[in-house]
């Protein structure tokens, strides 16, 4: 893909996330912070492209490491922002 | 003979990223009530699953055992720091988990500088008479250089934020002399490096770009105090973003440039409103020092008379209320006070009292942080308001609670143009019939450093003592 096209999607995707997240109710504003942390952990799709790829074993193992610490992330940001969601409960009527 | 070299990406591989990205933005957008949230939650999890999974599949493996292990093990830890960590905890965890992201693109940065042409972002070139070597795009360099410095900047930034959340580093802020030119000067080293990387990639240059970047990270936390952490976690999740975005246009991958956008942007969002509910700008907080210089304290303030209660005072008021406006900070997660004003609020409501809890943008120390330990003391969420939703309901209510908080209710923000916190949005406490506000001592003061006003007036009685203890007081005088 060239460089023009990727500015697009990034320029327009700034954009959505701007109107989607003011949608979010401030409640929910911690949440919102360990689940964007949790998808921002999709930079693990990097690292798995540098542990998988043959020919640099320093290269291999910086992978795997950051493989490693973004799984953290990934399991434990959407495992915690779950358990907080199951939290908030309406009043009994 | 340089775009011929970019791996072809078959078209089902960019519907499969564009669908992960469309995932990501659906579990946004599901937190925009609780109830469509949990969903949305599940909707994130199937976006990351397509985003590895496909990767996976469109790579040549050497490695998957390997890569299996290390998934498996950090994995395994993220799963159990999930389930064992305390509400209470959460600012520091998720200044960890931020941490986790800027480390891990420095080293997506530092794997793809070492072994460029798996990313398809360099050309190996042979000159005659002399050995081949490998040339990273000239772009390519400049995003990677990015990439890594604001995923370094992001590392060193959340482990300080980390250390002062956890407490291990003392919240107040630390001052070095001549921070501002330190703090430029080094930022514009960095620009100016990453600039020159496009002339030479030698690992010098990369190394110096990686260090210097670790060096502001730490530099631009260490001055900003405790209380002005909501801006900067949400700040370090706006970085954290911008580095996964970074790493995206470096690798051409557009589920990490859609993502990062997102987040990006979230972070910033939040930074604003932090900002906005301080009434501060966004660069003075990022300056930092806020609340380090003691106030030039009139010295009359001290011995100033106020009203002291008994729980048994505060319970007689409480039970005899039409409506009670309950008004966390900072304090009650901090004495984990949050079960016992539950249980207050319940014997209140059997009585037939209104209970109601006020919420204030900045209370706590990271964005939504009360509600959250509200959530966890079985507080229903409709019965929590935010600040602009329940303020003027203050005039008619019986009795404000104050929890730990200070600042956030202190009318100097109102009518005392001098005060470091004049125009700053403020709970109106005062107008409650009746305040209770729950203090240790008479003698600390807030985070700005400066007297509060509530505490001497009429309709304020002081219930000095640990919050919980306090409120536990309160709940066996009401029963």
């Amino acid at each position: 893909m060239d460089f023009i096209s990727i500015l697009s999607i990034f320029v327009l995707a700034c954009f959505v996330g701007y109107y989607v997240v003011w949608s979010v109710t401030p409640a929910l504003h911690t949440p919102l912070m360990s689940v964007t942390n949790a998808v921002s952990s999709v930079i693990v799709v990097g690292a798995l492209i540098a542990a998988a790829a043959a020919g640099s074993p320093s290269s291999k193992w910086l992978g795997l490491i950051a493989v490693g610490l973004a799984s953290v992330n990934i399991f434990g940001g959407f495992a915690v922002t779950q358990r907080m969601l199951s939290m908030y409960k309406k009043r009994d009527r | 003979m340089h775009s011929d070299v970019i791996i072809a990406v078959p078209t089902w591989v960019l519907l499969a990223y564009l669908i992960a990205g469309i995932c990501f933005i659906l579990a946004l957008r599901g937190l925009s009530n609780p109830e469509s949230s949990r969903r949305g939650n599940l909707i994130g999890m199937v976006g990351m699953t397509i985003a590895i999974v496909t990767t996976l599949a469109t790579h040549h493996i050497a490695s998957l055992p390997e890569i299996l292990v290390a998934m498996v093990i950090g994995g395994g830890i993220g799963l159990v720091i999930a389930r064992k960590i305390q509400m209470t905890a959460m600012p520091q965890l998720v200044a960890a988990f931020h941490s986790l992201v800027g480390l891990a693109a420095v080293l997506v940065g530092s794997a793809a500088y070492l072994n460029p042409e798996a990313y398809g972002i360099a050309v190996r070139i042979t000159p005659i008479a002399s050995p081949s070597f490998i040339s990273i795009f000239p772009q390519s360099r400049v995003e990677m250089g990015l990439g890594v410095a604001i995923g370094a900047i992001t590392f060193s930034g959340s482990v300080i934020a980390f250390l002062k959340l956890n407490g291990n580093m003392s919240g107040k802020p630390i001052l070095l002399p001549l921070r501002h030119v330190i703090n430029l000067g080094t930022l514009a080293a960095i620009l100016a490096l990453i600039a020159y990387f496009t002339q030479d990639q030698s690992p010098l240059v990369f190394g110096l770009i990686t260090a210097l970047s670790f060096a502001i990270g730490f530099l631009l936390i260490i001055p900003i105090g405790g209380a002005d952490m909501p801006v900067v976690i949400s700040m370090l999740n706006s970085y954290s973003g911008w580095a996964a975005a970074a790493m995206g246009f470096t690798l051409h991958n557009t589920a990490m440039v859609i993502t990062g956008a997102l987040v990006g942007s979230s972070g910033a969002i939040l930074s604003y409103i932090m900002c906005r509910a301080m009434n501060r700008s966004f660069i003075s907080v990022i300056a930092g020092g806020f609340g380090a210089v003691a106030s030039s304290g009139d010295a009359a303030a001290i011995d100033r008379p106020y009203k002291r209660g008994s729980a048994e005072d505060a319970a007689f008021l409480m039970s005899q209320a039409d409506q009670v406006i309950i008004v966390p900070g900072y304090g009650m997660a901090v004495a984990q006070a949050q079960h016992a004003v539950r249980e207050m609020a319940d014997l209140l409501k059997a009585k037939g009292v209104t209970v109601k809890y006020a919420i204030h943008p900045v209370a706590g120390r990271m964005p939504g942080h009360m509600n959250v330990l509200l959530a966890e003391a079985n507080v229903p969420y409709d019965e929590v308001f935010e600040l602009e939703d329940i303020n003027s309901e203050f005039a008619q209510t019986d009795v404000a609670y104050v929890i730990g908080a200070n600042d956030v209710t202190n009318p100097a923000a109102k009518n005392d143009k001098s005060s470091p916190i004049y125009g700053m949005p403020v709970l109106d406490v005062e107008k409650a019939r009746t305040c209770l506000f729950v203090k240790r001592s008479m003698g600390g003061v807030g985070y700005a450093g400066i007297d509060n006003e509530l505490f001497y007036k009429d309709n304020t009685m002081m219930l000095l003592g640990d919050a919980k203890k306090m409120t536990e007081e309160i709940v066996k005088a009401l029963g």
